[in-house]
């Protein structure tokens, strides 16, 4: 029972303080949870804290790779949006 | 040492504070620090991969600072530029989502710069819980962004809001937010620090509410309401950007300032405020962030009790210019001129150099220009009067810069009989002689179209009653 954070993070730096066993480090290129702590919060608080203020979608995933939030989920756009080509 | 008192003055008024103040933004400088990186709360015009929207343009990615890192940094430019007044805390995320890294840096700057005014920018979310520690720091000046009162609408700006250990999403997550807004801003006033109010113009969303929000605001005692316009590209991967909003014009941006300013009676409009990078340093317009990056600051020895000292005598100086300026301006009497000052002209004219390349824009760098514009501007319209060519400019690199004292001597003679100078950028070295020269530097309508800046400039000398109070800047070459 453990997260993880994948390549999506950003790091901004929001879930590192809020996790209440100390499982994440700010390590480069991106954010990381130590599996052996993260409890996924069971027992501390009703959400995981992360995957609560976390503000990038599929930046967190549980331990069947299934994204904690899923694309659309915070940004209210839905993946076509996302995958539109970027004008210069 | 303990921050007791403030011994100098510059932010403690707003007529002295270069954010508040159209005067005092000329003379003082400011330094953002990106010490915040989390954020509580998400914006429709945001995208977390950059810096925070409310206080920089989208897009924009500053370097984090750690808070020793950050508290170097405001000492190191406090040391090189002792113009150093205030220092702000906004961005990349929400200062106040990162309490233990603001007043980390807060606590440093107190004790070794306890002159500079300190900032903070919010969305307010956490705002209520802070105060008392703000308070302790001397914080003159905090600013809230808040863009409805109004939960049904703020459902339509906010998609989610991080609050008591939960994702609070929709509605309820707006009426939240909004009520702790409204709270931090009495709470704020009660104990008489200035709040500063930024609402985004969302067109369509919130702008015919951003009335009520004026009304208010104000009513609560907020200092200023400052109206910014909505960035919304798609290439910003916002969620406004992506899903077609559209971005309010300049003239919507206007009506509605001069719309709300007349309804409260005031001018507490902040017209000449632009949306500044969050770690910008210099003049408000000015950037200079280039030659303090955490690499150069690194390396910069900061001996900050003579800084602090330094600054206290430059401050004194303008101090004494403003408050000159503003007893001339009451007493409408013109300021005394130099003998060397040329003739009036035309009453009511007046006459501006501009550094263009292209002729079209405003698009040169003053140390850069090889030649300048030259405009009267009156009530009957504008002329182009001269072209001027300056023998050499100004900064033509490292190798010959051991010359610019004349070289900026020659360039100020040619424009001597010029009030206004405009260019896209204009260095910290030459901003004062060219001002004691009589010629006030601007680089706020950097890449505006020439006609465009030259009518705004010339307002706001109307409406500022320069032109009336002031006719010596009004003058010939001849
Ligand atoms: S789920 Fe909870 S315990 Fe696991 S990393 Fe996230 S905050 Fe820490
Ligand atoms: S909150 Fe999300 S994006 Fe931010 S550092 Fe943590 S995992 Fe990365």
């Amino acid at each position: 029972m453990a997260f993880r954070i994948v390549a999506n993070c950003t790091n901004c730096w929001a879930c590192l303080p809020l996790c209440p066993h100390e499982a994440i480090r700010a390590a480069t290129p991106h954010f990381e949870i130590d599996t052996a702590r993260c409890t996924e919060c069971a027992g501390d608080y009703a959400d995981p804290q992360c995957a609560s203020i976390c503000p990038v979608e599929g930046a967190i995933v549980d331990s069947t790779g299934q994204a904690l939030n899923p694309p659309g989920s915070l940004t209210g756009l839905s993946p076509e949006f996302l995958t539109l080509p970027s004008t210069p | 040492m303990e921050p007791t008192s403030q011994p100098m003055t510059a932010g403690a008024s707003p007529a002295l504070h270069p954010c508040y103040s159209e005067q005092a933004h000329r003379h003082f400088a400011r330094l953002h620090l990106a010490v915040a990186p989390a954020c509580n709360i998400q914006c429709h015009y945001c995208n977390r991969k950059y810096d925070c929207s409310n206080e920089s343009r989208p897009g924009v990615v500053s370097e984090l600072l750690t808070p020793e890192q950050a508290a170097h940094k405001a000492l190191a430019v406090g040391a090189a530029i002792p113009h150093l007044a205030v220092v702000g805390v906004a961005g990349p995320g929400d200062p106040l989502a990162n309490p233990e890294r603001l007043f980390a840096t807060f606590r440093e700057l107190a004790e070794k710069a306890p002159d500079l005014t300190l900032c903070v920018s919010t969305n307010g979310l956490a705002l209520p819980e802070q105060v008392e520690e703000l308070v302790k720091y001397h914080i003159g000046h905090v600013t809230i962004t808040i863009n409805c009162i109004d939960p049904d609408i703020g459902a339509r700006i906010y998609p989610w809001i991080f609050w008591n250990h939960r994702r609070i999403r929709g509605r309820k997550a707006a009426e939240m937010l909004i009520a702790q807004q409204q709270k931090g801003l009495e709470m704020l006033i009660e104990r008489g620090v200035l709040v500063k109010v930024n609402s985004v113009l969302i067109p369509g969303i919130n702008d015919e509410h951003l009335h009520e929000v004026h009304r208010v605001v104000k009513a609560k005692g907020a200092f200023l309401h400052n109206i910014m316009p909505l960035i919304a590209r798609p290439e910003h991967g916002t969620y406004y950007g992506l899903a077609g909003q559209v971005e309010p014009t300049a003239e919507q941006v206007r009506a509605l300032q001069d719309a709300c300013a007349s309804e409260s009676g005031e001018t507490g409009m902040m017209n000449h405020c632009q949306q500044c990078r969050a770690d910008a340093v210099g003049m408000l317009g000015q950037d200079r962030g280039a030659e303090f990056t955490l690499e150069k600051v690194a390396a910069m020895q900061v001996d900050w009790r003579a800084a602090l000292a330094k600054r206290a005598a430059v401050r004194a100086t303008i101090e004494r210019r403003l408050a000159m300026q503003t007893q001339f301006a009451k007493a409408k009497s013109p300021i005394p001129l130099p003998a060397r000052r040329p003739a009036i002209i035309a009453p009511e004219t007046l006459r501006m150099a501009v550094g263009s390349n292209d002729g079209q824009t405003i698009d040169a760098h003053f140390g850069h220009a090889r030649e300048f514009l030259i405009f009267d501007v009156s009530p009957t319209g504008m002329r182009l009067v001269a072209r001027r060519g300056i023998d050499s400019n100004y900064c033509s690199g490292p190798t010959t810069c051991g010359d610019t004292t004349t070289v900026l001597a020659s360039a100020i003679e040619a424009l001597r009989d010029c009030a206004v100078l405009l260019c896209a950028r204009i260095g910290f070295e030459p901003w004062r002689p060219l001002e004691d020269a009589g010629i006030q530097p601007n680089s706020e309508h950097a890449m505006e179209p020439i006609v465009d800046a030259l009518l705004a400039v010339y307002r706001e000398w109307c409406d500022g009653g320069r032109l009336e109070t002031e006719p010596a800047l009004v003058r010939s070459s001849a």
